[in-house]
């Protein structure tokens, strides 16, 4: 894996615009997705991760403004280029993949169909029977059974895994640079969502293709991904490699949700330690950490400025007052203790 | 009348029709018994019939053939007017808090309702002295009382539900996937909050979730559904320590471990392929289509439960 960024965001802020005020999704993020790696991207309902994504492929509501911020993906800045240039990317250079693969697919086109219109989009040059027969390739590689059969299907026709393979099908089916998958397994089964995640492991070493992973599931990203960014409140918390954010977690809300989730094979009688409250209001972001309120550390500081990133190794940086060198080492500090 | 088992299914069978002659086998054949103030999860994966089970048992569905019996009452076949005061022993809480509670009703109003349906008090004053203190006791103030559900969070909803089937205080409780729709820090509190009032009042809980490291952490006992039928079920560590049917160790191995260097070294054990439809389920053992050890006897010959020692229970040929 070479470090060599395909995609960088800096500094994205993007704002809804509804009727009681400015939701404030996404309040300033940055992060770089590397050739061929898997980055994930965690965080809770509202935390603004699949705004974030969205805001990529600017597949917005109407109601969303990109406020600040670019987003570099191959020399160019997504956010000024024109509607017609943006659909030429997507699905060509980045596809997407969504939690829900029912409503991502239109009911009433065969799937194989939907799948080589995909390709006939981007590459109109191309004959028919060459692009069926690639289809029913793809169909075979993310382990479609009897893909001759299942090509004239429709997606009522298919379970929910099934319908998910097409999505992944259609994904890759124009070999993309980068591929953004949504809490793709989400709505699916343990036992499934096994199977997909391995398949994207194997498409990943085989295509090479970028993967941005949204979950809310810190299991999935330790089994998935190569480095992780965590956001909360519209804003990323702790960026850091897999390993160190499991065993060396750097900000209170990444030992929180790691604490709130029971191992396999936790002891029944030690309680599970839930991060008390709930996540903010964006129409009415806090102004200091938006952590803060649920913080179990929090300090006078922490609600009224927000903490710039702090490096705490290679690749490895959070967002938290008390990791700064001057912060007071005593008992309440975790990181100091 | 105090039974030691407070609800006990027998070979409970829910067929559903599905236009023409067809028919979904929905659950065929479960039994099991669930102690006092115990837990006992039950996991598959979706279509497996464990929602089903637990909606036959509180007689949202009728039963097709088999027995339920709560605490000590035969309910298989009563009326509904008749179940009426039996109710209040069995409460239900749901898996989706936006579609589980009225949004033309304030908290007070869906928390009091219970109460009123059951001629507990006929007053909303009076309610209101049950249903304040269990508004605190789920986490929630007076305050929020008079607002509407769409007022709350994911979590603050599942709040409610909790409090409205708590609030006669029942001596069983099925949950229907009372957490998966909620955020990971909010799953949590509401598990915390469900342990609690076990704990106090000795409740029991039938605790039906497809996340099987929370269902371990929560239960007792633990049963294991594949298409309708039990394939397993036995003290809740011990499935997990020394899982005997395929389906249940595949079950296991695809979960994710949130341990990066565990998930590495971990092989590969899931199951492949769909769960088969239940409209013509596989003759024999069910899960014949899917197993990597069948014989060919598993696909002809149902197996039966059997005890593999200590109370571990599994229909498996390999056994």
């Amino acid at each position: 894996m070479s470090m060599e960024p395909i995609l960088k965001i800096e500094n994205l802020k993007t704002s809804f615009m509804t009727s009681n005020g400015e939701v404030q999704a996404v309040r300033g993020v940055s992060l770089a997705v590397n050739k061929g790696e898997i980055l994930g991207i965690v965080g809770e309902s509202g935390s603004g991760k699949s705004v974030t994504s969205m805001s990529i492929l600017r597949l917005l509501a109407d109601t969303a403004v990109i406020k600040e911020g670019s987003i570099e993906f191959e020399g160019k800045n997504l956010i000024g280029v024109s509607k017609k240039e943006m659909r030429g990317i997507r699905g060509e250079k980045i596809s997407m993949i969504f939690q829900d693969p029912m409503s991502s697919l239109n009911p009433l086109i065969p799937v194989g169909t939907q799948v080589a219109e995909m390709i006939l989009e981007h590459h109109p040059e191309r004959k028919k029977e060459d692009v069926k027969k690639e289809v029913l390739e793809l169909f075979s590689r993310v382990r479609i059974p009897e893909p001759e059969k299942r090509y004239k299907c429709f997606p009522h026709e298919f379970s929910g895994g099934m319908r998910q393979r097409v999505m992944i099908a259609m994904a890759l089916a124009n070999k993309p640079e980068l591929l953004i998958a949504d809490e793709p397994t989400t709505a699916l089964d343990v036992t499934i969502q096994d199977q997909i995640l391995h398949q994207l492991r194997e498409l990943e070493k085989e295509y090479g293709t970028s993967i941005i992973f949204i979950t809310h599931d810190l299991g999935v990203v330790a089994e998935l991904c190569d480095r992780v960014i965590v956001m909360y409140g519209g804003l990323v918390m702790e960026e850091a490699s897999i390993d160190d954010i499991f065993e060396k977690p750097g900000h209170p809300y990444t030992m929180g949700l790691l604490e709130s989730i029971p191992d396999i094979k936790q002891d029944k009688s030690v309680r599970l330690m839930p991060i008390p409250g709930s996540p903010p209001d964006m129409t009415n972001p806090p102004v200091g950490c938006p952590f803060a309120p649920r913080c179990p550390y929090a300090r006078k500081i922490c609600a009224q400025e927000l903490p710039e990133f702090i490096e705490l190794g290679e690749g490895h940086r959070t967002r938290c007052f008390l990791q700064y060198p001057d912060a007071p080492a005593d008992e309440h500090n975790p990181f100091r203790r | 009348m105090s039974n030691q088992n407070i609800l006990e299914v027998r070979d409970l069978t829910k067929h559903f029709k599905a236009g023409g002659k067809q028919v979904v086998h929905a659950v065929d054949g479960v039994s099991f018994t669930l102690a006092r103030g115990k837990t006992l999860g039950l996991v598959g994966e979706s279509g497996c019939g464990k929602s089903s089970c637990a909606r036959t048992i509180i007689r949202m569905y009728d039963v097709t053939a088999g027995q339920v019996v709560l605490d000590g009452t035969d309910i298989t076949n009563m009326k509904q007017k008749e179940l009426k005061p039996l109710r209040r022993k069995m409460q239900m809480i749901f898996q989706d808090p936006y579609a589980s509670l009225n949004a033309r009703m304030t908290v007070r109003d869906i928390i009091a309702e219970p109460l009123i349906a059951h001629g507990i008090v006929n007053k909303k004053e009076a309610a209101n002295e049950l249903v304040y203190p269990m508004l605190e006791w789920v986490g929630l103030t007076k305050e929020h009382a008079n607002r509407y559900a769409h007022e709350f969070s994911g979590g603050q909803r599942q709040r409610v539900g909790i409090a409205r089937a708590l609030i006669l205080k029942p001596e069983l409780v099925i949950c229907d996937e009372p957490i998966s729709a909620l955020d990971v820090s909010i799953q949590a509190q509401v598990i915390n909050l469900l342990k609690d009032f076990q704990e106090e009042k000795g409740l029991s809980y039938l605790f039906i979730a497809h996340d099987l490291s929370m269902v371990r952490y929560v239960s007792d006992e633990v049963g294991v559904m594949y298409l309708g039928h039990l394939v397993e079920i036995c003290e809740s560590n011990e499935i997990y320590d020394n899982p005997l049917h395929p389906y249940t160790k595949g079950l296991l191995g695809s979960i994710p471990i949130a341990n990066p260097r565990l998930a590495r070294q971990k092989e590969k054990s899931g199951i492949e392929g769909d769960i088969p439809s239940p409209i013509h389920p596989p003759a024999g053992c069910r899960f014949h289509t899917r197993c990597p050890f069948a014989k060919p006897e598993c696909s002809e010959v149902k197996p039966q439960m059997k005890d593999a020692g200590g109370g571990h229970m599994v229909a498996c040929h390999l056994y």
